[in-house]
């Protein structure tokens, strides 16, 4: 089944067009990376699915429930709130920058959307934090500040607050773009282990290597369109200048 | 020097030094976060309204916007100023002149969050008010506890401002008792209570910060 639908996008910014007719859809269990250059229009494909930006034309589709359709023109038209917060609680948003809440520790940063959004009662948010923050290996930290932890664990944290809710797709904004390279491994651990559970997960990234391991498909961007999308084996043995060039320069 | 009658008219006078503070208070800091919002709004007739509203509060002297309040309403509509009216106008010239400059705290407190906080939110699915009351808010009131803390500072000290209309505060009553006894022990007694006043609220405020201190 196809979990995400997401046809012609366009996107632009005071003029400049930084989303060009951009379709791709991603199917259940399936691990799709995307990777380019910076200012390739990745973090604002990823920004437009899981709508924290408006995107100009195009639609986009969660399990068969369009967030937003095409016009006659093509420009999108979004659907109403209660929908969309309908649509909202398929998919979660991993950051490059973590945002958890810094006044929360970290069992109420991953308890407090599932009660406050969901209505689910503390105890039983609870039972599914400890579970999730077991399996990420973080249950000696839940009564921790989101200060206390290091990168890798507050990237962690958040994962586990993005699984709280449940999500049936999972977007990962360059999750470690912001950690030193000794704490990127912690993360991407993680991420695998989520990849074996066939978790559907979209990931923006630029550790190559990573990709290729544990990419069902995946795209390489440049200049607001997809140049090229395959498997990691085609990707890496593409006879494209480009995207050899890209590959070659992440030492992947 | 009678030294009873001394006592006496100071301690009245700072009932009345505490009644201003503390009313103040209680109604300029929410007032303050609704004009914050006014001043953040998108609407431009709301954002010129409070941005004009902030600069005559903040431009003007206090002491000018006390006797305005209370004359105002004879001098523009001649309506005679009942009894009680004189407390009531320094509480509200007060309260409207402190809730200006908190609104510009909680602003600036307000704008210092970062986006991401709200993009989180978002994507969790809390709404925009539960994002503002449970997100944002208590980091902001984290934020603008030392800015606070200065104004409120200020603000035992403008206490005495309310004299233009003569509300008989502590410096007023310090100020006649040394007129009449020509001795400046009131003005010292007096000076001594507004440093012991602040003392309190300054270890009040830090011991709040501390309490606070939990997160970063």
């Amino acid at each position: 089944m196809k979990l995400l639908e997401i046809k012609n996008i366009r996107k632009e910014f005071d003029g400049l067009s930084v989303l060009k007719d951009i379709s791709l859809s991603v199917e259940e269990g399936e691990v799709l990376s995307i990777i380019g250059p910076s200012g390739s229009g990745k973090s604002t494909l990823l920004r437009c699915a899981t709508l924290l930006e408006k995107m100009d034309g195009g639609e986009l589709i969660y399990l068969g429930m369009p967030a937003a359709t095409a016009d006659i023109n093509g420009n999108s038209v979004y659907t109403s709130k209660a929908e969309l917060k309908q649509i909202h609680k398929h998919f979660g948003l991993v950051f490059q920058n973590f945002n958890l809440f810094p006044h929360f520790n970290v069992m109420k940063n991953i308890i407090d959307a599932p009660m406050m959004v969901d209505k689910v009662p503390k105890e039983e948010a609870e039972k599914i934090a400890t579970k999730i923050l077991r399996q990420l290996n973080l249950e000696d930290k839940k009564d921790a500040y989101p200060f206390q932890l290091s990168g890798g664990q507050q990237q962690r944290v958040s994962i586990a607050r993005a699984l709280a809710l449940q999500p049936k797709i999972l977007f990962f904004d360059e999750p470690t773009s912001a950690l030193d390279p000794e704490l990127t491994g912690e993360v991407l651990k993680v991420i695998k282990q989520l990849a074996k559970e066939h978790m559907t997960m979209i990931i923006v990234t630029h550790e190559m290597q990573f990709a290729r391991e544990i990419s069902d498909r995946i795209i390489f961007m440049d200049g607001g369109v997809i140049c090229q999308q395959g498997t990691p084996e085609e990707i890496f043995m593409t006879p494209n200048d480009r995207v050899r060039d890209f590959i070659g320069k992440f030492g992947g | 020097m009678n030294y009873f009658a001394l006592v006496q008219q100071l301690a009245s006078g700072m009932v009345v030094t505490v009644e201003i503070f503390v009313l103040t208070l209680i109604f300029s800091l929410p007032l303050g976060l609704v004009i914050s919002f006014g001043r953040m709004a998108k609407n431009p007739v709301i954002h010129l309204i409070t941005k004009f509203y902030i600069s005559i509060m903040r431009g003007t002297p206090l002491m000018l916007q006390i006797i305005v309040v209370y004359f105002g309403p004879y001098l523009v509509f001649g309506i005679p100023l009942p009894q009680g009216y004189r407390f009531i106008a320094v509480i509200l010239a007060f309260v409207l002149n402190y809730a200006a400059y908190f609104a510009e705290i909680y602003r600036s407190g307000i704008e210092s969050i970062p986006k991401g906080q709200y993009e989180a939110a978002k994507v969790l699915g809390y709404s925009k008010a539960q994002t503002f009351i449970r997100i944002i808010l208590p980091q902001v009131l984290k934020r603008v506890l030392p800015p606070i803390t200065n104004e409120t500072i200020t603000l035992v000290k403008d206490t005495s401002l309310a004299f233009v209309i003569t509300i008989a505060e502590m410096f007023t009553a310090a100020k006649q008792f040394a007129a009449a006894e020509s001795t400046f022990v009131p003005l010292l007694v007096a000076g001594l209570f507004y440093y012991i006043f602040n003392l309190l609220v300054a270890t009040g405020m830090e011991t709040l910060e501390k309490k606070l201190n939990y997160y970063r």
